[in-house]
């Protein structure tokens, strides 16, 4: 009797072992699709923006898309000031009076500048925790099959940023098969022979993958290039 | 103050007391007064080490930590000395000013040279370091520098419309082909520039 009873157990946890490996499987290898032609309805995009030059560059980004990009969830660092502000005063001129399409977002960021490897371990986790409510809480409704797009630049030129966490709890979501979401992951353009390390964590994992500088994409054939884009 | 002959030193966010000593000293001042220019104007961060102020007939200088915005700085400069992160060099760049990028030996953040030294070789600024920007600034002829175009954000907008299939035109008149077209165009364009640039 026990031992149908462990037979059981073993069965079913290597069937949903099974099931998760071909979820991700088939997730990785169907990634970069397209979504379905003729679609009106409005995407729903996150943006993950770095601190510094990069929020400007996130913006130029942000800025050059078509109306169709709303609501906007602006995802930042809690160390992150500087961005915030940046982020507002843009959204003041892109939409005027509405001020229900934008809203920021924050999280714990996973590595400070100059901080040691052991104790990123620990505030990456952190963040990773925050993460996860974060991602799955903006999903919007299933019903209405809305296609949700993060954009994610890296945070820091010399480390994995706030992006990693939400990528990672993206990919989750990804798996679940709860949603379709595509992962665009924009190069920094300061990035000109080497790819960051949240880019070289991502090349493997976003839909889109934008360099601006043509030695990246030799070096990377998978990525996309179309010149300088900030 | 007034006129076009101010040069602007900037720091970012930053400290780097090395650039604002070079720059602040007496050698260098008169190299300034050679070339023409009556001011100069820092922007010294979080340095420590502050310049006194100078004003002289024949030339001033001043300075601030920091300003919310130094793009005015930057447009009423005709010649801009900066650090060399992103933001900063980008910004003068796109303001069509001539520029010299000092990297600070101090600090070896590699990227950041990546970015200054690709520019450099492209023409677009010259770099130097704290010991040779006396030379750099001699030596150099700043009209020789190549205009910066700025980077195209449309053609990441337009490939993100063709991946979420989204027509461009408003009220359902838009044609998915017209705009695939352009799309191509782009890319087309896009390889032409690589292969331009590899030959």
């Amino acid at each position: 009797m026990e031992v149908f009873f462990i037979l059981c157990l073993l069965t079913t946890i290597a069937l949903s072992g099974l099931i998760l490996i071909l979820r991700t499987v088939y997730v990785l290898t169907t990634k970069g699709r397209s979504a379905l032609p003729g679609r009106k309805k409005p995407v729903k995009v996150m943006v993950v923006a770095g601190s510094g030059g990069h929020t400007t560059e996130m913006m130029r980004l942000v800025g050059s898309l078509s109306p169709y990009y709303k609501p906007r969830i602006y995802v930042l660092a809690e160390s992150d000031r500087m961005s915030a502000e940046k982020i507002v005063n843009f959204e003041k001129i892109k939409t005027d009076r509405s001020s229900s399409e934008f809203k920021i977002l924050r999280i714990p960021r996973s590595r400070e500048v100059h901080q040691s490897w052991l104790s990123t371990i620990l505030t990456t986790l952190n963040a990773v925790f925050f993460s996860f409510p974060l991602v799955f809480g903006e999903k919007p409704d299933l019903l209405n099959n809305k296609v949700q797009s993060f954009f994610s630049l890296q945070l820091l030129c010399n480390g994995p940023g706030t992006c990693i966490p939400i990528c990672l709890a993206v990919f989750v979501l990804k798996v679940s098969g709860l949603k379709d979401v595509r992962m665009v992951f924009v190069e920094s353009i300061c990035r000109v022979k080497t790819l960051s390390l949240s880019g070289k964590i991502l090349y493997h994992f976003a839909d889109h993958f934008f360099v601006q500088w043509k030695q990246l994409q030799e070096k990377y054939p998978n990525t996309l290039y179309l010149g300088r884009l900030v | 103050m007034e006129g076009d002959n101010v040069v602007f030193v900037t720091v970012g966010t930053t400290s780097f007391d090395q650039l604002i000593e070079t720059t602040s000293n007496e050698q260098f001042i008169e190299l300034l007064k050679r070339k023409g220019y009556q001011s100069l104007v820092l922007q010294i961060g979080r340095g420590v080490s502050e310049p006194r102020r100078l004003q002289r007939d024949d030339f001033s200088m001043q300075h601030y930590r920091y300003k919310d915005s130094i793009a005015a700085d930057i447009q009423r400069a005709s010649l801009v000395i900066s650090h060399a992160g992103a933001g900063s060099v980008l910004e003068v760049l796109q303001a069509g000013k001539p520029l010299i990028v000092v990297i600070n030996e101090l600090l070896m953040d590699n990227h950041q040279l990546e970015l200054a030294s690709q520019l450099s070789e492209e023409g677009h600024l010259y770099y130097a370091t704290c010991s040779t920007l006396l030379e750099t600034l001699k030596e150099r002829d700043l009209s020789l520098l190549n205009p910066y175009s700025s980077g195209k954000p449309d053609r990441f907008s337009l490939c993100m419309d063709k991946e979420e299939w989204i027509l461009l035109s408003h009220g359902g008149h838009g044609n998915i082909e017209t705009e695939l077209e352009t799309f191509e165009v782009l890319i087309s364009l896009a390889v032409r520039e690589r292969q331009g640039a590899n030959a």
